[in-house]
């Protein structure tokens, strides 16, 4: 498989006032083309700041530390503004969490993708902008193309949006997608209307697509492989048949098991006790030991390496280390 | 059963008129009862409603038709209304969905949950108003220096909690949340329902919790109402309607639910809901206590 953009040790930090803010730490991974790459974890460990680095999108008070982020090759880590906005759009391009504001509300919503086309090509005609605005339209599914040329935002439904703003994105026939939570303001129904969409373009197109989420039920409908984060480190990777259903890394353990599926019948849905670690200071060993019913001693001592399982398959546990004792993971296995 | 009847919503209609010309109906002929002690759903998609039937129990709206009985007192009744106000504001209480928006970023956390209990003149069963307020905040979960906190200091999850205990000073009789997790992430989402289940039971109070997300209304509620544009397709005991959908709609937001397994969730099939020819019918009873909308002279129940 052909390596669209691969991840390498990237470090990324915040200044603020009291301190360097981690948001990032040593986070390296790989994307296929074709494929739907998902990065799962709770609000706070930097799974939309990894994103808006990809894209160069941080603010000024962000800063890349460390790592190298290759996209089909070329090392783009030391890319300034001018360089990025060639390749943004082209190369990769963003949708964000909230399909309102990342729309103008005073513009026409076939303008506005017509305006992205018209960015990436100045060349192009009138007409020939206009018959791609509606072939755009008509990919994400949105209906009577001709009429909602001229509607505006607040015309639409949430679902409507989110397909406009996807439109928008898939303007330049981007090689890569990235989806920060497109699901998380809408419906139920919507939601899998929107995961299925992405899907469809991405096998139609042939587009790579890192889709951001906190909802590992969500994940599963679209995802080929999961990412698992926590406190700004990727603790466990693989395809999304092994996350599922052979998970390693405690903290998905726990992720899983909040979900409100495997609770059913129990009295009290079961969460993850404490909260994350602050990455102002982040601790020492294994940044979920304290939050941690299998925590072993040198959790907190020293940070777990990578483990391999398989050859898609990691996690960075001690439990894995052949010295840990063996523990039955409380969830996984085919559930069939 | 021999169940006290709190809220009993009769043909309740509220219409918002966007322009002279141009009118839309967010609730349309609903009607419905929450019992005294129990934990009603009302599910939905974004338009649907429900929120409109939460503001209107709440007096934020006035209906346009239709009347809303609270304990007997015709709450839509602008006379009686005011004749009983203070009661029913303090007996009544709401936890709105976004808690960012729903607290005054100006005031410290101490100051919105006592607030309520200056402005009803509560006297406190804990001694001080200070004292109520670091009780409420132990029950919720929350440490007690968050108490001089601003609520910009607050993560989504704690914000929550702040407006659940503001709530909750009060000691309300009636307990309205509209998409109280709907903002949070899972594992938080958990950590609050868990805390509303817990209250529930501890307090007994009535309590109308909405959301969009179906897996928490099937875990939390004891009754569930579906809404649909404005109507209510579908009503009854969670365990039947989520066992045994009556309605076409209530199917296909069951289908919707995500399941955490990677194939079955592939193949699994979203149907979606058309409406044809989308007439108001009539509410018929398809086992006890389990209420579905059918159309006029259609026989939906055959194909079900």
């Amino acid at each position: 498989m052909e390596k669209l953009l691969e991840v390498r040790n990237l470090s990324v930090s915040f200044e603020s006032t009291k301190g360097e803010v981690q948001a990032v730490r040593n986070v390296s991974f790989s994307l296929d083309k074709g494929e739907v790459l998902a990065i799962v974890g709770e609000s706070g460990c930097g799974k939309s700041v990894l994103c808006k680095s990809i894209m160069k999108l941080l603010p000024k008070s962000a800063r890349i530390k460390a790592g190298t982020i290759l996209v089909n090759g070329m090392d783009i880590t030391d890319y300034r503004e001018r360089d990025m906005q060639r390749i943004r759009g082209k190369v990769f391009s963003m949708i964000f969490q909230d399909p309102m504001t990342s729309l103008n509300p005073t513009i026409k919503i076939g303008e506005q993708i017509a305006e992205a086309i018209l960015l990436h090509d100045k060349r192009k005609t009138k007409e020939q902008v206009y018959k791609k605005v509606i072939e755009l339209m008509e990919l994400v599914g949105i209906q009577q193309a001709k009429e909602r040329y001229h509607s505006y935002p607040y015309n639409f439904s949430g679902g409507m949006r989110q397909r406009s703003v996807m439109a928008i994105a898939l303007a330049a026939d981007p090689k890569i997608l990235l989806a920060d939570e497109p699901t998380t303001a809408l419906d139920v129904t919507i939601q899998a209307q929107i995961l299925d969409l992405l899907r469809e373009i991405q096998e139609k197109m042939g587009t790579a697509t890192i889709l951001v989420s906190h909802d590992l039920g969500v994940v599963a409908r679209a995802a080929d492989r999961v990412a698992v984060m926590y406190a700004g480190k990727i603790v466990e990777i693989g395809t999304a048949e092994e996350i599922y259903y052979d998970p390693r890394h405690p903290y998905t353990w726990g992720l899983m098991k909040s979900l409100p599926y495997f609770s059913k019948g129990k009295e009290t849905l079961y969460t993850i006790p404490g909260m994350p670690p602050s990455l102002l200071d982040p601790p020492k060993g294994d940044a979920y030991a304290c939050r941690n019913e299998y925590a072993l001693g040198i959790d907190y001592e020293e940070m777990p390496p990578m483990f391999r399982i398989t050859d898609t398959h990691y996690a960075a546990t001690w439990l894995l280390d052949e010295r840990a004792p063996g523990i039955i993971p409380p969830v996984g296995g085919k559930m069939h | 059963m021999n169940r006290e009847v709190l809220v009993d919503v009769k043909h309740l209609t509220h219409q918002f008129h966007l322009t002279k010309k141009l009118v839309i109906s967010a609730l349309d002929d609903v009607s419905f009862q929450i019992y005294k002690g129990e934990v009603f759903g009302l599910v939905g998609e974004s338009g649907s409603g429900k929120s409109t039937a939460a503001r209107c129990l709440m007096n934020i709206y006035q209906p346009s038709a239709g009347e809303i009985c609270y304990d007997g007192i015709n709450i839509c009744d602008k006379k009686q209304f005011r004749k009983n106000k203070k009661i029913l504001q303090a007996k009544r209480q709401m936890v709105f969905q976004d808690s960012a928006s729903s607290l005054n970023p100006r005031m410290k956390v101490a100051d919105i949950i006592q607030e309520p209990m200056k402005i009803n003149h509560v006297v406190p069963p804990r001694g001080s108003i200070s004292k109520e307020a670091e009780f409420q905040m132990e029950y919720v979960g929350l440490d007690r220096s968050f108490l001089e906190r601003y609520p910009s200091e607050l993560s989504g999850g704690q914000r929550q909690r702040v407006a659940i205990a503001r709530a909750l000073s009060m000691e309300p009789e009636f307990l309205v949340a509209d998409e109280p997790v709907a903002s949070l992430d899972v594992s938080i989402q958990a950590q609050v329902i868990n805390l509303f289940r817990h209250l529930q039971k501890e307090h007994g109070f009535t309590f109308l919790f909405i959301a969009h997300d179906l897996a928490m209304v099937e875990y939390l509620c004891d009754r569930v109402g579906v809404m649909y544009h404005g109507q209510l397709v579908e009503i009854g005991p969670a365990k039947e309607v989520f066992s045994n959908p009556g309605h076409g709609y209530t199917k296909t937001l069951l289908s919707a639910i995500p399941i955490p397994d990677p194939i079955r969730e592939r193949k699994r099939k979203i149907q979606i809901y058309e409406e044809n020819d989308w007439t108001a019918g009539e509410m018929q009873e398809i086992s006890p206590g389990h209420y579905v909308l059918e159309k006029k002279g259609g026989n939906q129940n055959a194909e079900a």
